[in-house]
């Protein structure tokens, strides 16, 4: 699947066409015009909304363009907006966003490429099994894993506080239910099978010579894995990068179960700012949270381009 | 005064084992605008002792918040304290000898002798130990109207529920929603133990809430009170709004003629400078029996094994229920103080009815205590259906609720 | 996605000696065997051990009750109504993105210019997240000031497109948002199919003058099954799953009718602390993943390796 995208990218082939202005191409283009308004028309609202002041948003016409340009709802959302008493704005969420972000994006890439590597280089007994099951594993509804995880946090989060206190009788208690480390390991749990693959995939492409005569040369398991498939395979690690990024930046289920609200991801958040309001709901400071929260995944996926496609392409089997 | 003493002492004892200042985590579902000022009371007292009062509010009312909090103590990471409906919903928790055991602060200051009702400390007391702290009295049987409105529509404010049905075409001819209801499936089923007490009477509303007979909730006098409900569902066209507050709101800006809700409703009037009499009316019972059912929030505290916390924890539970801070925060929550021998002077004429109505003894249990979680999310989402989907006819609505309150728990 | 394709065998695979040949590699695989066993395997079967025992705030592994869970979940409306919407959106959807997916992305096969800058439009959706897009559609949807009110205000008077806060459709208005998000990523998946086609199939059937929009039905579809499979069971699987959007965009309103299964889980769970309830509501999740999965992981791998 990873592999037919990339044709994807190869663009038109075959001879350019004649006529520009045919009936036929009228109609194409045409259509295509119209689909291109309906998928602008929600980034549009949105820019345009976050833009007004209430009053003029009361006017009504939501596809009109701001008469009088302000950036109050933006200052808001980002840095007053509040939930309960704390009045500090999306910022907090973005940089729980971040907190998370980081270390799930580099933990879960890191075991992924180390298993799609044994999967393709030194496959053991077993090793087949195990990666069907995680591959099936990614079909399972969270809702049917979610409790037992709770579970499974609460205990790892007990036995390394008792391991902790072997060594150092005050250590404080160790906790990953409601922390950041805890939604780090989901999403490294999470992310495991769709990553498992494209590097196995990958790594599984590489001419088996290049290994052959590394093992020749006498390097090791970790040996080959340095210094011969992570240098050759940048690309696929942009296209993890981009993949887990987008998806841990967006997920809203399990920033929801498994933090508290110190440690909300930035989508929590959104929600919590937008769905619960004092008074009056302030549709403009609610868009240019959304705008923000949306900024992130959107700049990566400009920025990146034909990269995204093919990390989307493999990543769809996460859903 | 041996009262007197007692609390010196307590606050004597507390004193001495807080050697150092901490900070405690507390979370609560307290977002709207009243509520939220409300809370900062709480914080701001304790954190005028050497403590720090770390808020953790959540928003989204209790519906979200609840498995929030429950979650985080199953999972090991409890906060210090949390609110919580006491009754039902801990009973599990404490079971498992999650929450702190607060006996020895409860006697010390004499609780049983101030709370008042006695009810609201027994749904915190489990095996003659006390777990909770019942920081206030809320009622959900009000009826909340708004002069604007009615001046609009020319008409005079009602003075009871059926007066207020009466009224609705009147209200309609002029624009005005004759009643807000938020989306929130919980808004409803309270809008329906509200209907409940005031057409089917108490006798019948005990029957099915204490003893759980399920022929009570078949009678025909129950079948009175879902043809209330429905005709009330009716008049709520128009009011799409999700919220209690924003329900509160189109009341306020007189957009809604009335909305059933709690007692806490009157801090969003207070946060909107309205006064009682003037501009809005409130109607305990829905005006037609001077009644209310005393349900609450409370504040359990999860164990924690640091001594310290331990006692910052006690510390924060006698000052909860302290008589400045029971003021202080009832008057901005809108709710009453859970103790009478406390000065109110400064309640205005809604609390003050809330006041009367206690003192003279006529109180009901909430729902909330009286259901397990289980039940009482069936009745939120019956009760909700019902209220959106007028297709349901009440027969079928009442064989629902008679199958519920047979497996009630 | 081919799952039980062998790679290219490492020389170390083939080296005879039981347990510790390898050892570093099967060291380095820990965390994919603990997660394979541990969660998907260990997790999925504790939650159906204890779909069948009476547990409401906490596990309670002993209170055996049989298929009592499953009764209540049956008899249950709003469990009915989750699923018909599931059914409703999950058949619509479907169906929808794959029918805009593959108009669109045969439109953007035929060599036309500015291809890049379409597709970035049309595919931009999918980088953002279902909050977001929740959020969007609520507020285009919002009856007062929204899309309905603009039309009306362009003279149409009794335009009325509510759907928000119409029970009947509000399904739709979840649709018409997951069909914005999505279907650009069908497109981009079908386009790539698309490509795969071998030139010389449109030769022969321009020399036989059959007309393009012929060519696609008749020739072009049938040669793209494997990738409408693969299409096909991933948007499933993101169906069954949909949570966030509906709690956005509606939070399962008004009353009820926009609940799905994957919200009923999690507020029986967490909200009205009924566990065992929850525990079977998600098993039916997972069984119904299979009744998709089963028949594809057949077609896609059990006639490899018969054959």
């Amino acid at each position: 699947m990873v592999d037919a995208t990339v044709n994807a990218q190869s663009g038109p082939r075959g001879p350019k066409p004649k006529r520009v202005m045919s009936s036929t191409n009228i109609i194409i283009y045409g259509t295509l015009f119209v689909v291109c308004l309906y998928y602008l028309l929600p980034l549009y609202v949105m820019i345009v909304t976050s833009l007004k002041g209430m009053p003029e948003i009361r006017l009504g016409n939501i596809f009109g363009p701001p008469v009088e340009v302000t950036f109050e709802p933006w200052v808001k959302a980002w840095s007053e907006a509040c939930t309960g008493i704390n009045c500090e704005g999306l910022s907090r969420g973005f940089w729980n966003s971040v907190w998370i972000l980081v270390p799930s994006v580099i933990i879960s890439i890191a075991i992924a490429s180390v298993n799609g590597y044994a999967l393709a280089n030194w496959r053991f007994k077993g090793s087949e099994v195990f990666f069907t099951i995680l591959i099936f594993g990614a079909f399972i509804p969270y809702q049917v894993m979610i409790y037992p995880i709770v579970i499974i946090l609460r205990e790892s989060g007990e036995g390394i506080t008792w391991f902790l206190r072997l060594f150092n009788e005050d250590a404080s208690a160790f906790r990953l239910m409601g922390s950041l480390s805890g939604l780090v390991i989901v999403h490294t749990i999470f992310g495991m099978p769709i990553l498992t693959l494209l590097f196995r995939n990958y790594f599984t492409s590489v001419p088996e010579e290049l290994f052959k005569a590394a093992r020749v040369d006498g390097a090791g398991f970790w040996g080959i894995y340095f210094r011969i498939m992570l240098p050759m395979s940048l690309p696929i690690f942009v296209v993890a990068m981009i993949l887990q990024v987008t998806g841990i930046w967006n997920d809203f289920l399990f920033g929801v179960i498994y933090t508290k609200p110190e440690t909300y991801p930035m989508t929590v958040q959104l929600n919590n700012i937008v769905n619960s309001v004092q008074g009056v709901k302030e549709y403009n400071v609610n868009m240019a949270a959304t705008l923000l929260t949306g900024l992130v995944p959107l700049i990566i996926y400009f920025a990146s381009g034909k990269l995204f496609v093919r990390g989307i392409a493999a990543g769809a089997v996460k859903g | 005064m041996k009262l007197t003493t007692k609390l010196l002492a307590a606050t004597a004892m507390v004193a001495a084992s807080s050697a150092s200042a901490v900070e405690l985590e507390v979370t609560h579902w307290w977002t709207s605008g009243g509520e939220a000022a409300a809370v900062s009371e709480f914080a701001k007292a304790f954190n005028a002792t050497e403590h720090t009062w770390v808020d953790g509010a959540i928003a989204g009312s209790g519906g979200t918040a609840r498995p929030i909090i429950i979650s985080r103590i199953l999972g090991g990471d409890p906060m210090h304290a949390t609110q919580l409906n006491h009754g039902r919903q801990a009973e599990e928790l404490v079971e498992a000898g999650l929450m702190l055991d607060l006996t020895d602060v409860a006697e010390a200051e004499g609780w049983a002798d101030v709370v008042n009702p006695s009810r609201l400390l027994d749904s915190c007391t489990l095996d003659g130990k006390v777990y909770c702290v019942p920081v206030n009295i809320h009622s959900p049987q009000w009826l909340w109207l708004s002069h604007a409105a009615y001046e609009k529509a020319g008409v005079d404010v009602p003075a009871d529920w059926f007066e207020f049905v009466d009224s609705a075409d009147a209200l309609k001819e002029a624009g005005v929603v004759p009643l807000a209801m938020g989306q929130q499936s919980w808004q409803t089923n309270l809008a329906f133990g509200a209907i409940m007490v005031a057409v089917g009477g108490t006798d019948l509303y005990l029957d099915v809430l204490t003893n759980k007979n399920a022929e009570a909730a078949a009678s025909p006098e129950m079948t009175k009170v879902f043809e209330a409900f429905a005709a009330a569902r009716l008049l709520s066209e128009g009011s799409n709004v999700q919220d209690w507050n924003q329900a509160t709101n189109l009341v306020i800006t007189g957009q809604a003629g009335g909305q059933i809700h709690g007692d806490w409703a009157q801090g969003e009037f207070q946060v909107a400078e309205q006064v009682a009499g003037t501009d809005y009316t409130c109607l305990p019972g829905l005006g037609v029996n001077e009644i209310i059912a005393t349900g609450g929030d409370a504040f359990y505290f999860p164990k924690s094994d640091d001594p310290e916390i331990t006692a910052a924890q006690k510390e924060l539970a006698s000052l909860m229920i302290s008589r400045e801070v029971q003021v202080a925060f009832n008057l901005k929550k809108g709710s009453l103080p859970i103790r009478g021998d406390v000065d109110l002077s400064a309640a205005n004429d809604c609390m003050k009815k809330g006041l009367a109505i206690l003192a003279a003894g006529n109180v009901l249990p909430d729902g909330v205590n009286a259901f397990s979680a289980d039940t009482q999310g069936q009745i939120d989402d019956l009760t909700v259906e019902f209220w959106n989907d007028t297709s349901i006819t009440v027969e079928d609505a009442q064989a629902r609720y008679v199958g519920i309150i047979e497996d009630a728990d | 996605m081919a799952v039980t394709d062998t790679g290219q065998t490492g020389a170390g695979a083939k080296k005879p000696s039981p347990l510790f040949k390898n050892l570093t590699a099967k060291i380095a695989a820990i965390p994919m065997i603990m997660t394979a066993l541990v969660v998907f395997i260990g997790c999925t079967l504790w939650t159906i051990y204890h779909s069948f025992t009476k547990s409401r705030l906490l596990p309670a592994p002993d209170r055996w009750v049989g298929l009592e869970n499953y009764e209540r979940l049956w008899s249950e409306n709003r469990w009915i109504v989750s699923i018909e919407n599931l059914a409703i959106y999950g058949a619509c959807s479907l169906i929808l993105s794959l029918v805009i997916g593959f108009i669109l992305a045969a439109l953007l096969d035929r060599k036309i210019r500015f291809e890049n800058t379409i597709r970035t439009i049309i595919l931009y959706p999918f980088a953002l997240s279902f909050v977001v897009t929740g959020l969007v559609w609520q507020w285009i949807l919002n009856p007062q000031l929204g899309l309905q009110n603009v039309v009306r205000g362009w003279g149409w008077e009794t335009f009325t497109f509510d759907p928000i806060n119409n029970a009947d459709i509000v399904i739709y208005g979840i649709l018409i948002a997951g069909i914005w998000q999505g279907s650009g990523f069908v497109m981009v998946l079908l386009l790539a199919g698309m490509r795969g086609i071998d030139e010389d199939v449109w030769k022969a059937s321009r020399v036989e003058g059959i007309p393009a929009w012929k060519t696609y039905i008749f020739i072009v579809i049938p040669m793209m099954r494997p990738v409408f499979v693969t299409a096909l069971v991933i948007i499933s699987a993101g169906i069954i799953k949909v949570y966030d959007l509906v709690v956005a965009q509606t939070s399962g309103g008004p009353g009820i009718a926009s609940e799905v299964p994957a919200k009923y889980v999690i507020e029986k769970m967490f909200t009205s602390q009924n566990l065992g309830l929850g525990f079977a509501a998600s098993t039916m999740m997972l069984l119904s993943v299979l009744v998709v999965l089963i028949p594809w992981a057949y077609l896609e791998f059990g006639g490899k390796k018969n054959g």
